[in-house]
């Protein structure tokens, strides 16, 4: 399962990172959303991999995973979220502005829509 | 060195009236109060500026007797008692001579400022600017505690740096303040490490301490280093030579202004701190080499330059720069009269130069210029003033019965007893006296070119006397020097002792401030002086050809200016070596940096990368969803110019992540995934309306191999940390929380109760991260305008069917359901998965519903579409939540709980950090919604364009 894992979190890191290299502003916020998946995976792994054991205190639980990484992310989500609306609302803005959806603000070719 | 005396043991007395932290916050205070009166008329401000001035004076009151009776006054307000700093302040001779002449000289100069300044000078913001530097010399002079001191002397840089640019429309004025900030802020580095030696030399930062071990001090292996790095300081601040140049040039600043910077305060800071640590650093040959050759030399190229200005703020700043170096000079001496000369000279500089600078300031007031070469003979136009500025000049020269001559007196009296001393002694008594002379020479050109020689060229306008309180100040001024300079005994003896008493910490040497003390030396010295100034005088027209031929010889200012523009021209071409304006650059050498550190720091690691930990047994459906989830991420990867197609695939892996957390325990990660998840998703498809659909395919091969190389790199990287953590057994310190979670919080779901209790400030920044992320949009979205598509892709119309029917009805219905769901979640979150995060996000995703089918005009019908005041009230519940800990005299965000006996539904649980998790939800319902409503009327806007 370790292995799953880690293997899981490689692969959505470099395609987010694939991604985010692009030119044009869509596929760089997917990136960053794909990124921001392997990094919120990737922090609650440090908490470890537990099975059936949910942080919620019950005389009858036999152990408790990790409580402290699952905040961190729960909170990580939220903000994800946020800064992705930040910046697909700022390639918004920037097509607005400069006519185009490159990154660098100069469309290269011409595009195809 | 300071065999003089019994030392006077300074007491830590205790008072309860916290006046001297009033004396110095009064101003601060008054700051803020005076710059919002100029809104009620510009006047209001200068009446609150003196009223602000004579209350820090009336507090200073009280205490104005202590310093005699020989024993610093010592008030203490704690303030970060963990580290050890305290709102400590110290009132002695020094502090209280210092005090006086900060608020007397502030006070006139408030008064002349009033008539000074023009119609169309902001008051406000002036007089709010010199209360701010006024606050903050104060402190300098009153702090008891290093550090303290070190902060309001940054503070009076920055003040400084104000008042100097306070005309910011003038090019000069703008770079003159720049250049003082920069130098007096390096200074200020400068000294904090000397003050961070000084403290753990001394072993304590409080000067009571370090006053009193000036033995250890100076026998410390690191008094060298900390003595350069004070006087570094201490000389920067004071203009000493070679730092002399700022001062000149912060003659851009408004006459009064130089009025109060560059006699009582600002230049004087310096010189204070001599004062305040001559017990503790002077007495040394290194202390005696650095500070008198760097006063000697100031005072010589000084009154040197100032003689050849033609400008007559100048000529001031000049002279002002040779009697600072006078007055380090004889710290620099070192002997205890030398000091006491020190002392007394402050006082009389202060006065006549004050004086001075105002009636310059007079005389570019009524002329319109201040070059001397057009200004003559203004005699006749102003006789009254033409008088007060020579009393002032014949003071600053050292003329017998005015102030300036007595501590003239002194100081060559102490010059002349050096030359006992060594081979090269005979080099001070000399060059003290060619000084004299030349201050002899410009204090005479000053009265000889403005008030008498000729008639004034080409002025304006016609010059006359100036208004009757704008004379005042200079008047009292000139009144100090004309008593303090006759009568001596009866006016300045006694502070001028409880100063020199604190500046030696035991009694003063006996000093007689008489005029006449017969023929001797200084006497001498003095005649040689006056004779020499008038010849010097006289054959001044070869000397200006001279100077002319040599000007700006020994000007560090130009070096200064070649190596600012080195260091600015050297961080433009780094900045440009990475920026070339283009992203996907910056982004490439952000994720090279980032990889070539993690290498970096795997090089030495020795361990093998998998652990010892016991692993979890995969199974059949974790392979599945982990073979989907690559799958996609691929998918995403590969299809990505398909922007729809990807997308879709994006929200699917969104799901199958919240499928992971759901397998390992975290459900509440899992509900928060899903939720979200719809939010981004139909977030993204409402942008990506307004966005191409497809990604023209515009990367070279080589930039897809590198990036796919990166993309590699990045990817084995993040396995193999992943795999070193996931194998090895974890050490947590959750333990605390899970063993206090229901105690404690009163909470049995233990994310929850981190999130709204443990750690609430750490989601309170989050919540407003959130809240201003969604006010950013707000922003960035209003009033823009993109055209909408009405034909998709494949040629089809992009919408046949605004709102379907049956969909609409189903979401109108669901309404209530998943509002009802909402509430649940959000009333069990402290015990079960849950929680403020997640029932905001259901309540955002049940409208969003409502908007999506039914329109923004239906649903703004029923709900009103002001997000902003929901964000604020959360944002505000949750503030509030913490602080009413405080009413219970517990920390900000304690929490508290107990259980109530609900009929029917049983006992219930109240927490008060459930008002705190209702805070969290108000910001992610106003938040979410905000984005979307307006993107969404973005849409409707670009439909009805269209239409």
């Amino acid at each position: 399962m370790e292995a799953l894992i880690s293997i899981l979190i490689g692969v959505l890191t470099a395609c987010g990172v694939y991604l985010v290299l692009r030119a044009r502003t869509f596929p760089v916020v997917m990136g960053l959303t794909l990124l921001s998946y392997g990094v919120n995976l990737f922090l609650f792994a440090t908490g470890r991999l537990t099975i059936g054991q949910p942080a919620v205190i019950s005389a009858q639980a036999p152990g408790y995973a990790d409580p402290l990484p699952q905040a961190l992310v729960l909170t990580a989500i939220v903000i994800s979220f946020a800064m992705t609306a930040f910046v697909i609302m700022l390639s918004l803005k920037a097509r607005a502005e400069l006519g185009n959806d490159h990154v660098d603000g100069h469309a290269d070719e011409e595009e195809h829509s | 060195m300071l065999e003089c005396c019994d030392p006077i043991n300074a007491s830590h007395s205790q008072r309860l009236i916290m006046n001297l932290t009033l004396v110095v916050l009064v101003p601060f205070l008054g700051a803020a109060l005076t710059g919002w009166v100029s809104r009620y008329g510009r006047l209001r401000s200068a009446w609150m500026a003196g009223a602000v001035t004579a209350l820090a004076l009336a507090c200073l009151l009280p205490s104005l007797p202590v310093p005699f009776t020989g024993e610093p006054l010592i008030q203490r307000l704690p303030w970060m008692p963990g580290l050890g700093l305290d709102l400590v302040f110290r009132l002695d001779g020094l502090g209280l001579l210092f005090a006086m002449m900060i608020l007397g000289i502030g006070l006139l100069v408030i008064i002349y400022a009033r008539y000074y300044l023009d119609a169309d000078d902001c008051m406000g913001r002036f007089y709010a600017y010199l209360l701010l530097f006024m606050g903050s010399m104060l402190g300098i002079v009153l702090a008891e505690n290093l550090i303290l001191l070190l902060m309001f002397w940054e503070l009076t840089s920055l003040s400084s740096f104000l008042l100097i640019s306070y005309w910011r429309h003038r090019q000069d004025a703008r770079q003159g303040a720049r250049m003082a900030l920069t130098v007096t802020g390096l200074g200020g580095l400068a000294l904090l490490g000397g003050f961070l030696l000084l403290g753990e030399i001394a072993g304590s930062y409080e000067l009571s301490v370090i006053l009193a071990s000036g033995e250890a001090i100076r026998a410390h292996p690191l008094y060298s280093p900390m003595l350069v790095l004070v006087l570094l300081g201490a000389f920067t601040k004071s203009a000493q030579f070679p730092f002399h140049f700022w001062l000149p040039r912060a003659m851009a600043a408004p006459t009064p202004v130089s009025a109060y910077l560059h006699s009582a305060t600002m230049v004087k800071a310096g010189i204070f701190l001599l004062a305040r640590l001559f017990p503790a650093l002077s007495g040394t040959p290194l202390w005696s080499v650095l500070v008198m050759s760097a006063g000697l030399a100031t005072l010589l190229i000084g009154a040197w330059i100032a003689l050849f200005k033609h400008d007559l703020k100048g000529l001031l700043a000049y002279s002002t720069v040779s009697h600072l170096g006078l007055i380090t000079l004889l710290f620099g001496i070192g002997t205890p009269l030398a000091a006491v000369a020190g002392v007394f000279h402050i006082i009389n500089h202060a006065t006549f130069k004050a004086s001075l600078f105002m009636a310059a300031g007079i005389i570019d007031h009524e002329c319109g210029t201040r070059d001397m070469r057009r200004i003559n003979g203004l005699w006749h136009f102003m006789p009254y003033t033409a008088t007060l500025a020579m009393v002032a000049s014949a003071s600053m020269a050292g003329v017998p019965l005015f102030n300036g001559f007595l501590s003239k007196e002194m100081f060559f009296a102490e010059a002349a007893n050096f030359f006992d001393l060594s081979t090269w002694s005979w080099v001070l008594p000399v060059t003290v006296v060619i000084a004299s002379a030349l201050a002899v020479a410009y204090s005479l050109r000053f009265i000889h070119d403005v008030f008498f020689n000729g008639e004034p060229h080409d002025l304006q306008r016609t010059p006359h006397e100036p208004p009757h309180w704008m004379k005042v100040p200079v008047e009292i001024l000139v009144a100090i020097c004309l008593l303090v300079g006759i009568f001596p005994g009866f006016t300045v003896e006694p502070l001028l002792a409880v100063a020199a008493d604190s500046v030696l910490q035991c009694n003063s040497p006996a000093h007689d401030l008489a005029i006449w003390h017969g023929f001797n030396s200084a006497f001498a010295m003095s005649v040689i002086a006056l004779l020499g100034g008038l010849l010097i005088y006289a054959a001044r027209r070869p000397l200006f050809m001279i100077a002319a031929r040599h000007e700006g010889l020994i000007d560090a200012g130009v070096l200064f200016g070649r190596t600012q523009q080195a260091v600015i021209g050297a961080a433009r071409a780094v900045t440009t070596a990475f920026d070339t304006g283009s992203l996907q650059r910056l982004v490439a050498l952000l994720l090279i940096g980032a990889l070539g550190l993690g290498a970096v720091g795997l090089l030495g690691v020795s361990a093998p990368l998998t652990g010892t930990a016991t692993l979890v047994p995969a199974d059949g459906i974790s392979l599945i969803v982990a073979l989907g989830l690559g799958a996609g991420a691929i998918a995403t990867t590969v299809l990505h110019r398909q922007r729809f197609t990807a997308l879709i695939v994006v929200g699917v892996l969104g799901l199958l992540i919240a499928l992971i957390f759901a397998k390992f325990s975290a459900p509440d990660l899992a509900l928060t995934q899903l939720s979200v998840e719809v939010v981004t998703i139909v977030l993204l498809l409402l942008a990506l309306y307004f966005l191409p659909q497809h990604t023209p395919a515009e990367s070279s091969r080589v930039r897809r191999v590198r990036d796919l190389g990166l993309a590699a790199i990045a990817g084995l990287g993040t396995t193999a940390l992943a795999w070193g953590i996931l194998t090895r057994p974890g050490a947590t310190i959750s333990g605390y929380f899970l063993d206090n979670s229901v105690p404690g919080g009163g909470g049995s779901n233990v994310v929850n109760v981190i999130l709204v209790d443990f750690r609430g400030f750490d989601t309170l920044g989050e919540i407003t991260v959130l809240a201003l992320a969604g006010l950013g949009i707000y922003a960035m979205l209003k009033g823009l305008r993109l055209p909408g598509m009405t034909l998709d892709p494949s040629g089809r119309p992009w919408n046949w069917d605004l709102h379907p029917t049956i969909m609409a009805a189903l979401t109108r219905l669901l309404l209530p359901l998943a509002l009802l769901v909402s509430a649940f979640i959000f009333l069990r979150g402290h015990n079960q998965p849950g929680g403020g995060f997640i029932a905001g996000l259901i309540t955002a995703v049940a409208l969003i519903m409502q908007y999506l089918t039914n329109g923004v005009e239906w649903t703004h019908r029923r709900l009103h579409g002001n997000m902003h005041p929901v964000i604020a009230s959360g944002l505000l519940v949750g503030t509030l939540t913490g602080m009413a800990s405080f009413v219970f005299g517990h920390p900000f965000l304690t929490s508290t709980f107990s259980h109530v006996h609900w009929p029917l539904v049983g006992d219930f649980e109240l927490a008060s950090a459930m008002a705190f998790d209702l805070g969290v939800y108000l910001v992610v319902v106003g938040s979410t919604l905000l984005i979307l409503i307006h993107l969404g009327l973005m849409r409707s806007a670009a439909t009805q364009e269209r239409d």
